[in-house]
């Protein structure tokens, strides 16, 4: 399935230059971990391109290499083979046009909710004054109006996962990185994220690369779904997700819906997970 | 990261339940006190035990109060010894476990003989102290250093390396060098168990002074505890004991009150700021 949507601009001559440059462009990555003597492939030859502006996401079953991938995305952890460009640039140290999203919030617990959100200002060396209200404005686009001054020990998980979102966005940066962020969450607060998650990115479509084991998850957010192999990772099939935004949590009883979730099952089973007896 | 505080603020019925909580936490300990000291009261008062052997706590709060001039003076110096010995502790404490948790080397060379140095008896080599330094405040102050100072940096090196490692990456994907890391991660999130230290090492730097005065000196508590020994007056031994166990439990408890107001946002505080804001 090719992408009939990102095809059409890219047909189009004079935007052609711009638009094909890739904004992440993984080259060959490869990751070799040595432990007890032994070498460890966690990343085999994984080449991946993503263009601006788009939501790209990554699954695959635990252990496959995928936070690796993003981390080494991030210039956080140094590659043991091939390149990673960015903007294009070569990654050597961490890469700062970033914002990143973890698993577990990483929220500082000595620090409130506001300060939270300012860690990157301050981090940053810019001026505080200058970002008190974006980052007002943007806790309240997610719901945590009046919790500036909570201490992160006082919110829920869910809370506190929105207070991570919003110090990842709080600087505006290029590209966003979560590292399956809802994946401690209930199921009823991970579909309320989806979908906020939608919205915020939907208003300036930073380029997104979103690590999720959860197929459904995928389907419902990306543009794009690159699937990996158990270890050592590699890229196992890509797929896109021509939906139309925004979508609704309906969207998934669609069988259009079904079909791409359908597609990536099978992908899974043909490495042997989520056999049925 | 699983987090049960969703309700820590939001439902009544838990706050009430932690504040009646809190009320018995006051109540026990004062109960048991009391309990302990009128049963030693009534056993010096039938005269089961000689009064050289044992006195009644309400005589050693007599002669406490009687001596408190002198009680007090020698108060000074002892409190002195344990406070300076306590304030080296820490300058040297805290750069010393950042070193040992910065630099590879450091922890090689200088982490076996820490420990090393911890299981030596300090009473034990007190009096090399007072050889080589005299009979002076110096040596009580060094003894103090030298038995206060262990469990200050091990707390740093251990309170140091548990930041979650998110926080450090997070940090350093937006720019932050080695120093902005420790900076804004490590040690903030350190201060809780560098806490735990400070207290341990400020009970142990009052040991440390009464050791040292123990060894040979003309002025303090310890030495004061020796004099009336001496004499057999034994309700002066005690009244020194009370005295170094009400320097004792303030100096603790300022260190407590330092604590509560700059790590308030953590576990331990967390009990308190839920009743003590309402």
């Amino acid at each position: 399935m090719r992408t009939p949507s990102n095809l059409a601009v890219v047909a189009s001559p004079p935007l052609r230059a711009s638009v094909v440059e890739p904004f992440v462009r993984a080259k060959a990555v490869e990751k070799t971990y040595v432990s007890r003597g032994r070498e460890l492939k966690a990343l085999d030859r994984v080449s991946l391109d993503i263009p601006p502006g788009q939501f790209l996401s990554i699954v695959g079953p635990s252990g496959c290499g995928k936070s690796t991938l993003m981390m080494m995305i991030a210039g956080l952890i140094p590659v043991t083979g091939g390149e990673i460009v960015i903007h294009g640039q070569k990654v050597t140290a961490p890469y700062t046009d970033v914002g990143v999203v973890f698993q577990r919030d990483a929220l500082l617990e000595w620090r409130t909710v506001l300060d939270n959100v300012l860690l990157q200002i301050d981090v940053r060396r810019l001026k505080r004054s200058q970002y008190d209200a974006a980052a007002c404005e943007l806790l309240a686009r997610v719901g945590l109006e009046g919790f500036e001054s909570y201490y992160p020990w006082e919110l829920s998980g869910g809370m506190r996962q929105r207070v991570s979102l919003c110090r990842g966005l709080i600087h505006d940066p290029s590209l966003l990185l979560m590292d399956e962020p809802f994946g401690a969450l209930d199921a009823l607060t991970r579909e309320q994220m989806n979908l906020d998650l939608q919205r915020i990115w939907m208003e300036d479509r930073k380029t997104m690369l979103f690590i999720t084991h959860s197929i459904w998850e995928a389907a419902f957010l990306a543009d794009r779904v690159v699937v990996m192999s158990p270890r050592p990772g590699r890229i196992a099939t890509t797929i896109t997700i021509d939906l139309p935004r925004p979508r609704r949590l309906s969207v998934r009883e669609t069988p259009e819906f079904g079909r791409y979730v359908a597609q990536i099952r099978e992908q899974f089973q043909s490495f042997g997970l989520l056999t049925e007896s | 990261m699983a987090t049960p505080a969703a309700g820590t603020r939001a439902e009544p019925s838990e706050r009430i339940s932690l504040e009646s909580l809190q009320v018995g936490s006051y109540a026990y300990p004062l109960l048991t006190t009391l309990a302990l000291f009128v049963a030693w009261e009534a056993v010096a008062r039938l005269g089961a035990i000689s009064p050289f052997l044992l006195p009644a706590p309400s005589e050693v709060v007599v002669t406490s109060i009687r001596e408190l001039p002198l009680l007090l003076h020698m108060s000074f110096y002892t409190a002195g010894e344990f406070l300076l010995g306590f304030l080296l502790a820490v300058v040297v404490g805290l750069p010393l476990g950042a070193l040992i948790v910065y630099a590879r080397p450091v922890e090689q060379a200088l982490y076996p003989l820490l420990v090393a140095f911890q299981t030596v008896p300090k009473a034990a080599i007190a009096p090399i102290f007072i050889v080589w330094l005299g009979t002076g405040i110096t040596s009580k102050v060094l003894i103090a250093f030298a038995i206060a100072f262990f469990p200050i940096v091990i707390d740093t090196v251990v309170g140091l390396r548990s930041a979650q490692p998110e926080t450090i990456y997070l940090v350093r994907s937006m720019g932050a060098n080695a120093f902005q890391v420790f900076w804004f991660v490590r040690f903030p999130n350190a201060l809780p168990a560098i806490f735990g230290g400070l207290k341990v090492a400020s009970t142990l730097a009052v040991v440390g002074a009464i050791v040292g005065e123990f060894v040979s000196a003309d002025k303090g508590l310890g030495y004061l505890v020796l004099v009336a020994n001496g004499e057999l007056n034994t309700r002066l031994v005690f009244a020194c004991v009370l005295m170094l166990t009400v320097l004792g439990i303030a100096f603790f408890f300022l260190i407590e009150a330092l604590e509560r107001f700059v790590v308030r946002w953590h576990v331990s505080a967390r009990q308190l700021e839920a009743t003590g804001g309402h």
